[in-house]
């Protein structure tokens, strides 16, 4: 394996270069595959049915702490490569698992959200507006979750190999996973509740 | 490749005399100015395309006939050719225009056929609500208050406008003669613009798959003269029983049935969708389905 | 659910018969593995194995298999329609026939043999020792696998999707399909969608990134940037399919209000997402094929590709088309004037550049010196049968005359006339063209050449017939039509055709077997003199594809080497790397279509247990490490040395 010093760890073989870039390609399908919720969400908004309306809802307090939640645990991470980028074992170890408790809370606050919604009569069958709504935070949230198992099994590694070019590489590719949710939960916060709640 | 010609000139010539001869294609023997209309930009745009396959057709034969290995001689070398900016040029403009050509043809005859058809938008056209359901048509006569199953019975020489919905899969309406189709779904009510030149007899079907029954859903659409149509509206009120709604709602059950006349109509106690996809059925109040009108025209446009 | 709701075939005499076949068949490989003891040969040979080549075997074999059903289906499909009210079939089988027919045919057959052509070639084609992601491309290859399967056992458990391959709402939800048939839509489609998506991931990183030097983008053989913009395609047009069968999925099992008729529900939400995904897919079966007759009408008329920037070009343009005339397929909606000519005008306009493409094959005959070998034939064939397709194409763009055109047996004859002479014809001319280069020798010319003629003419003789029917008026998808119609006859006309067609596959198979007896071995690897990178190297190709990597500067170097007598390759043999096998991929299928059965019944325990299962090769897939292995120079040299057929 011809190892280039030259650039990062993460960058340094033939083969992380190669992951690198389709992992962005991936990430072109995760546009179109949130694009296409996004565009469901808006065909189906008004749709609701006898159920409940956005501004029926949505509560701007419980959206607030799962969006400070998840935006700071973007900073986080991308500290954590930062801390990787230098050599830093331990801090870039403390930026992920803080990352991971951010991504954590943003869970439970989402899940606590999804109950009271339920509580109040408004399930993923009840209108095509809660569906659609549902589906697209569902997924979302999927998509975090499958990020906290993902992100525990990289730090495992990297407690164990230190910083490899595997490592890094992983760690690299997952930190850019992680700010696309964020990216994703932005256009959720502005065009889903604050949309909605206006 | 002679043979080749040879079999798919004997193809052409075997369906041909197969359909040709005996009557002519239902698509291309209109008996209605929308059909006609449509009729016309078909033939018009054969004649274009087979424009087109005779140059594809020559050049292709031509390469074919000239530059065979067997008659290149052992020692040709193909030259290198890059491309030509100028062919290139011509192959581009070419079907360029005749695009052009084409979209102005579908604008304007996608217009035509969707508007009332050009020298009767004066008259008062006749309302006919059809509505499928499984595998069944319901005629519904706001005017006259009555109500028919799979036939339909319409004047000639005057506007007929039919209003499209399904009370369940989508179905596409479909009378060849008359007009093109158009879907009948259930949220939303479809407007269909036709009418009938000549006294006739025509097959109406669905042309869209909508379940095991799909293939048995066609209906007979009978243009009579004004005065045999107002007859026959007089029979009708006369002698058919009036449609119930536990009779409208079995019939809505079984996958098929007959031909069937009434002489009241469905419309008062199951109204007929207003708006578009998205609103609850259920919701709307029974308003008089013709005050409705603009209102569903509106909407429907926005998809 | 009831025990005979669950084994279909119990009350089916034919489905009957297909079962017991399965269950022979099934018998018989068993029986014949376990006796010529190649268990261990399938497993680490095919199964594990992460070779780019024999993953594109693998892709063909199950096309042809697919090719196979989906080919009965229309058999009994034509057999059915070949006289008036006949009874072979009943409504409900005819319908589940046609369905899966569509399924099959677009989804398990034409993708399939194009990704399988394309991961044989592009390696090859591109100066590559592998696909970027070899693992991953063995894991795209058993998702597509897994979801086969599970969509071919809907047809003795639970009963196929009868709603078309469209699968419209609200006929497709679960009020008006309450059988099983159609979660097994959803979910087979989603499995193998999600591999399809990776082999689109793959491929584009790899053509970018693993071209051999001096290969620019604008040096690629014409084959490898039309999958380059295949791949492109597949990466942004898949996704919608991944959320518009989630979405199908959830109504019908999940009871949510999608697709529904009230509570919020758009019906024609389905339609829409399904086309945004379905149009350009046609574009993906399509655009490879144009790749293919490329490559194989500039070989066989030895002369480089007339045009080949405005090639390129044209491609791209078509790529981009295809996303933004998905409404075409619903003019008659009721959509309007305004958006309907929207429509129409970028439907017709993909004729332009379509038209590019076929006068730059015409001129590249042009002064050329044309042999007419079996790819050829098909290749030439293409050019006027295909241009039928063409202009009938444009003539369903134009939305007022769609009116009369939609739903009809017109329509039908239409994309017979796109997908047979275009994506079928390619995948056959492809088939023979590359076949030495995997196998090391040729089909028989004479067995293929009689397989042309009778594909071929069968072809326009059971679809030209069509064209007719539908301008008088007979629907596509009728089980059944009465006398007075006036249909029976070229229908039957169409049967015939249909019948030699099936014999002209019958003699393609035939040919398999025959060449694989006594065709002659072909030592040259390059047994037409042609021109692109692929077939500088031995045929069969060794595991690592070149001994050494080439330097390409030009396009067709391979050609300009052989005529100017320059060596191709230049360096020295050094240890080459190349990754290991797993078992992985293979028990992540297997995991994901237990996955998927379960799911269509509903049976949320075992459900959930497979899902496990699939978590668990995830797992062991990011824990793993692996580096792969390298082969040793003398271990080249032994293999290049007996390729080349020196006696050592
Ligand atoms: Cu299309």
């Amino acid at each position: 394996m011809k190892i280039d010093n030259s650039l990062p760890l993460e960058y340094s073989t033939e083969e992380n270069r190669l992951k690198i870039l389709g992992f962005w390609i991936f990430l072109g399908a995760e546009i179109a595959l949130f694009s296409t919720l996004f565009t469901v969400y808006f065909v189906l908004v008004n749709g609701v049915g006898n159920g409940p309306s956005p501004k029926d809802i949505y509560e701007l307090k419980m959206v607030l702490i799962q969006t400070f939640l998840l935006l700071t645990s973007s900073f986080t991470i991308g500290l954590g490569i930062h801390a990787m980028r230098l050599g830093l074992k331990k801090a870039m170890m403390t930026f992920f698992i803080i990352t991971l408790v951010l991504g954590l809370g943003f869970l439970v606050f989402e899940i606590e959200e999804f109950i009271t919604y339920v509580h109040e009569g408004a399930t993923i069958q009840t209108s095509g507006f809660l569906s659609s709504l549902f589906t697209l935070l569902g997924t979302h949230g999927l998509h975090v979750t499958f990020g906290l198992f993902w992100g525990t099994a990289i730090l495992m590694q990297v407690k164990k190999q230190g910083f490899t070019p595997e490592t890094t590489n992983k760690s690299f590719i997952f930190s850019l996973y992680w700010h696309f949710l964020d990216v994703v939960w932005i256009f959720i916060f502005s065009f889903v509740y604050l949309k909605g709640l206006m | 490749m002679k043979i080749k010609w040879a079999l798919l000139s004997l193809i052409f010539t075997i369906t041909t005399v197969l359909t040709g001869c005996d009557q002519p294609l239902l698509v291309l023997d209109p008996k209605g100015p929308q059909a006609k209309t449509l009729s016309d930009t078909i033939i018009f745009s054969m004649v274009i395309m087979a424009g087109i396959l005779l140059v594809v057709y020559i050049l292709y034969a031509y390469m074919l006939t000239k530059y065979r290995a067997s008659k290149m001689g052992e020692d040709y070398e193909p030259p290198h050719e890059e491309g030509s900016h100028t062919l290139e040029i011509i192959w581009t403009l070419i079907p360029v225009i005749i695009v052009v050509v084409l979209s102005v043809v579908t604008v304007r005859s996608t217009s035509d056929v969707e508007a009332v058809p050009k020298g009767y938008e004066e008259d008062k056209p006749l309302v006919i609500y059809a509505s499928s359901s499984n595998w069944k048509w319901h005629f519904s006569y706001p005017e006259e208050g009555i109500e028919t199953v799979n036939y339909v019975n319409i004047p000639t020489d005057r506007p007929v406008e039919f209003r499209l919905y399904s009370h369940g899969p989508i179905s596409s309406f479909w009378i060849p003669q008359l007009a093109g189709q158009k879907y009948a779904m259930n949220a939303m009510i479809n407007e269909l613009n036709l009418v009938a030149d000549a006294p006739g007899s025509y097959i109406g079907k669905n042309s869209n798959f909508n379940g095991k029954g799909f293939a048995h859903m066609d209906f007979e659409a009978q243009a009579m003269t004004a005065s045999e149509y107002v007859q026959w509206v007089e029979d009708v009120k006369e002698t058919a029983p009036k449609l119930s709604e536990k009779e409208f709602n079995s019939l809505l059950e079984i996958d098929f049935v007959g031909r069937k006349t009434y002489s009241s109509n469905h419309l008062t106690f199951s109204p007929p969708p207003v708006g578009n996809h998205g609103h609850n059925p259920d919701e709307k109040d029974g308003k008089d389905a013709s005050e409705d009108e603009s209102n569903s025209h509106e909407e429907h446009n926005q998809h | 659910m009831k025990w005979d709701e669950f084994f279909v075939f119990t009350h089916d005499p034919m489905l009957f018969a297909a079962m017991i076949s399965i269950v022979l068949g099934g018998l018989a490989i068993f029986v014949g593995l376990t006796y010529f003891k190649k268990w261990g040969y399938l497993w680490t040979e095919w199964l594990t194995t992460v070779d780019h080549k024999r993953i594109g075997v693998m892709y063909i074999l199950v096309a042809l298999v697919m090719l196979f059903r989906g080919g009965v289906d229309a058999l009994l499909m034509r057999a059915q329609s070949a006289v008036p009210e006949n009874g072979l079939l009943n409504a409900q089988h005819y319908n589940e026939i046609f369905t899966t027919h569509g399924l099959l045919m677009i989804l398990f057959m034409a993708m399939p043999f194009i990704i399988g052509l394309m991961n044989v070639i592009i390696p090859l084609q591109i100066g590559a020792r592998d696909v970027a992601f070899p693992r991953l491309n063995a894991v795209s290859f058993w998702l597509f696998a897994a979801g086969a399967a599970l969509l071919n056992i809907s047809f003795v458990i639970g009963g196929s999707p009868d709603a078309g391959w469209t699968a419209y709402f609200p006929l497709a939800s679960l009020e008006y399909s309450p059988t099983v048939g159609n979660n097994y839509y959803s979910l087979a489609l989603q499995i193998s969608g999600i591999g399809t998506l990776m082999t689109g991931i793959n491929f584009i990183v790899t053509i970018l990134k693993m071209r051999a030097p001096g290969m620019t983008l604008m040096k690629m053989p014409m084959f490898t940037w039309s999958v380059l913009i295949t791949n492109v395609i597949i990466v942004f047009a898949f996704p919608v399919l991944t959320v518009a069968l989630a979405l199908m999925m959830l109504d019908r099992q999940f009871g949510t209000q999608f697709f529904t008729m009230s509570n919020g529900g758009m019906d024609m939400l389905w339609a829409n997402l399904f086309w945004v995904w379905a149009h350009p897919e046609v574009y993906i079966v399509i655009l490879p094929a144009f790749g293919i007759y490329s490559e194989i009408i500039s070989t066989f008329a030895r002369k480089n590709l007339y045009g080949y920037k405005s090639m390129v070009v044209s491609m791209v343009a078509i790529s981009l088309l295809s996303f933004l005339v998905w409404a075409h397929h619903f003019y008659t909606m009721g959509q309007g004037v305004m958006a309907n000519s929207i429509f129409s005008i970028a439907t017709m306009a993909i004729a332009v550049p379509t038209g590019v493409k076929m006068f730059n094959w015409l001129f590249t005959l042009h002064k050329g010196k044309i042999t007419f070998t079996t790819p050829m034939l098909y290749s030439l064939a293409f050019i006027p049968i295909f241009t039928i397709g063409g202009v009938t194409g444009v003539m369903l763009g134009m939305a007022s005359a769609d009116y009369q055109y939609h739903n009809t047996m017109f329509l039908v004859a239409h994309f017979h006339y796109v997908l047979i002479p275009g994506t079928v014809f390619a995948v056959i001319a492809g088939f023979h063209y590359w076949y030495p280069k995997v196998f090391g020798y040729q089909l028989n010319e004479r067995l293929g050449k009689l397989g042309f003629w009778l594909i071929t003419i069968s072809f326009n003789v059971a679809f030209m017939p069509l064209f007719i029917l539908g301008l008088n008026g007979m629907t596509r998808r009728m089980y059944t039509y009465s006398e007075e119609t006036g249909f029976g006859p070229l229908n039957m006309l169409s049967f015939v055709g249909a019948l030699g067609l099936a014999l002209g596959f019958i003699v393609l198979v035939y040919n398999i077997y025959w060449s694989a007896r006594y065709s002659p071995r072909d030592t040259s690897g390059d047994p037409y003199d042609a021109r692109s990178p692929e077939w500088s190297t031995h045929s069969p190709v060794p595991v690592y594809n070149f001994a050494i990597v080439p330097t390409i500067n030009s396009l067709d170097a391979f050609w300009y080497a052989k005529k100017n007598k320059a060596p191709f390759f230049e360096g020295k043999y050094e240890p080459i790397h190349m990754p290991s096998n797993s078992g992985q991929p293979f028990l992540m299928g297997v995991a994901f279509c237990f996955w998927g059965f379960f799911m269509v019944f509903s049976w949320w325990i075992p459900a959930i247990i497979s899902a496990l299962g699939i978590f668990a090769t995830m797992i062991y897939r990011t824990f793993e490490r692996d580096h792969g292995y390298y082969i040793s120079v003398e271990e080249i040299e032994r293999t290049e040395n007996a390729l080349r057929g020196d006696k050592q």
